[in-house]
């Protein structure tokens, strides 16, 4: 086990190292790489220009720069914001709350929806509801998150006037019940892909386990068909969705930008989309890199977690 | 080709794929609904009286089915129509055009690191894990912010946040196929490493490559239209599904069917393509289990 772990953990590291060098060339891939905030300004002469790229290190070889890049990154030192020079993990980690409320609730819906679809259309394969969920499911995997938001919030706001319409709470109020009406729709909206997801998923898991020797031994022992299902089919099936939610992660992330774009969401994705309008290169950045980072720790806990609860992982 | 070369997909070629395929009905809806989409995107705007960027103020926001526009007009008087028609055009293409790049990256990145293994195949697949620790909008949006908007842009971006998926199903493809006799034959044959791989061994994984090609349409169609819908894809005055979308949200109460129109149009683009691509896995390669 030991041993696995830190196999994995060499990879993330290796891993890392990659994604941080995607990171450093996309930054270097800005119009007039990173000093094009200052050229961009009238006041600044060319003497300017020369003293702040001997400043900021960047008349120095470009290994030498990611080098120099990568070792403050480790330290947490993200550079600061050009809006208002707060330090990027700092705005990063303001924003970081809402954005992991709403990943977290759709994923409490998607989870318990999606498995519960996925066992049922397994356990009656074929059947009209196999059927309706299948072809649901895939029309949810195609129908783009930020419309669907958008029909939402046409369907219950501006018709029905049941939800609001975006932002996290009335202001002045805040109270628990009106956090919990914004997080409806917002929430709602960004569990459609991963219900399906999930469902998918969870149907093709539970019929894998279906049809394994162990399940019919244990009704050829004559065990109850509830305690076959629960104790038997449900828990093996249930393992692999581990592995799920590690290669689910990008995508919520990715849907949690759209729907926060949607619902005036005060989270990561809407923070992202509004340093992009600013031109807020560091926080872009860094936003990148951060996304990047959970997704490779989350496959990290995703793959050791799957190692423990099955040990046959641990000797392949 | 020999039938050794087909053994990896079910003995019985051709025929058998295409029963397997007619049988599966959505496929087959998915297949016509694009057809009905690419005539009616190529054709249609010259059976339209209305072109797609004129502007008429004086007819702003007229509801659909009121006089001449079907579909009504926008915020500036445009029809609304011709407008999802040409958009349809744009936003097709992009999805072809974005697949063809990304198969083709994939393809041969897949098929390096597939052949040749070892040092070579680990350092280009980390490369493909790497990438996809992006989470793909987020990837997307970065670049497209760095980079000058606009139609080419968007389409090689797509691609380029596309790539990895293919390039992980034709790498683990051609490192089954390599082992197998006609892989050996051809080695023991003289033949180049070039030519085994894209000759012999890419040919031999043309099932997984055509399923992976379809979806991966449907993937660009949806991602050109986050991009568009966002304001970092394709930009006005040309229309495309996504930024048809752009400005409907302000106008939700007053003019929803701007909303309608294009939403309904890229979804049952994309759905149609992920039904084409559920079908062929089912009719080429039954075994193939991908949920």
């Amino acid at each position: 086990m030991a041993r696995y772990v830190a196999n994995r953990l060499a990879q993330a590291i290796m891993l890392l190292v990659i994604v941080s060098a995607i990171g450093f060339a996309i930054l270097h891939l800005a119009p007039g790489g990173p000093l094009s905030q200052f050229a961009a300004s009238a006041q600044m002469t060319q003497e300017d220009l020369d003293r702040v790229t001997r400043q900021l290190g960047l008349d120095r070889s470009l290994p030498i720069q990611y080098l120099d890049w990568f070792g403050r990154m480790l330290k947490g030192d993200w550079g600061k914001s050009y809006r208002d020079g707060e330090a990027v993990l700092k705005v990063i980690s303001s924003h970081l709350g809402a954005t992991l409320e709403l990943m977290a609730t759709a994923t409490i819906i998607a989870v318990l929806l999606g498995c519960w679809i996925g066992v049922l259309g397994a356990l009656r394969r074929y059947s009209l509801f196999d059927t309706l969920a299948t072809v649901g499911a895939m029309i949810a995997l195609s129908i783009p998150t930020f419309w669907f938001g958008l029909v939402t919030i046409y369907v219950f706001s501006v018709k029905l006037g049941w939800l609001p319409a975006g932002n996290r709470e009335t202001v002045g109020d805040g109270s628990f019940l009106d956090l919990l009406h914004h997080l409806i729709a917002p929430a709602l909206v960004l569990a459609l892909v991963e219900t399906a997801m999930w469902g998918r998923f969870m149907r093709s898991s539970m019929l894998e386990v279906i049809n394994q020797d162990y399940i019919r031994t244990a009704r050829a022992k004559g065990l109850p068909e509830w305690r076959i299902l629960t104790v038997h089919c449900l828990r093996n099936a249930l393992l692999p969705m581990i592995t799920v939610a590690g290669l689910q992660f990008p995508t919520l992330l990715g849907g949690a930008l759209v729907a926060e774009t949607v619902f005036t969401w005060p989270g990561m994705g809407r923070l992202f989309l509004d340093s992009i309008g600013y031109r807020d290169y560091p926080v872009v950045m860094g936003i990148l890199m951060f996304s990047a980072i959970m997704v490779l720790i989350g496959s990290l806990l995703a793959d050791i977690l799957y190692a423990v609860v099955d040990p046959r992982i641990r000797v392949g | 080709m020999t039938d050794a070369t087909f053994s990896t997909v079910q003995p019985a070629p051709g025929q058998a794929a295409w029963r397997r395929f007619r049988r599966h009905r959505l496929a087959l809806a998915g297949a016509a609904t694009i057809l009905i989409l690419v005539l009616g995107s190529v054709l249609g705007p010259y059976l339209l009286p209305f072109d797609d960027t004129y502007i008429d103020i004086m007819k702003r926001f007229a509801p659909p089915l009121s006089g001449a526009h079907i579909l009504g007009t926008d915020e500036l008087g445009r029809d609304v129509m011709a407008r999802l028609m040409m958009g349809a055009r744009v936003s097709l293409s992009i999805g072809i055009v974005a697949m063809v790049m990304a198969m083709a990256v994939g393809i041969v990145v897949g098929a390096f690191a597939g052949f040749y293994g070892g040092v070579v195949g680990a350092v280009l697949m980390r490369l493909v894990d790497a990438v996809l620790c992006f989470p793909t909008i987020f990837l997307l949006i970065a670049l497209a912010a760095l980079t000058e908007p606009g139609l080419v842009t968007t389409t090689v971006l797509i691609a380029a946040t596309a790539w990895m998926w293919v390039a992980r199903v034709v790498e683990a493809q051609v490192r089954s196929l390599r082992e197998r006799e006609f892989a050996v034959a051809a080695l023991a044959f003289g033949s180049s490493n070039l030519r085994i791989m894209f000759r012999e061994l890419v040919p031999n994984a043309i099932a997984p490559i055509v399923v992976a090609a379809t979806l991966n349409v449907a993937k660009a169609i949806l991602l050109e239209s986050y991009l568009s819908y966002l304001g970092y894809g394709i930009q006005p005055p040309a229309a495309s599904l996504g930024n048809m979308l752009n400005n409907a949200q302000i106008y939700l109460t007053s003019a929803p069917w701007l909303a309608i129109a294009p939403g309904v149009a890229i979804t049952l683009a994309v759905t149609s393509f992920n039904f084409l691509g559920d079908g062929l896995r089912d009719a080429l390669d039954p075994r193939m289990n991908i949920p």
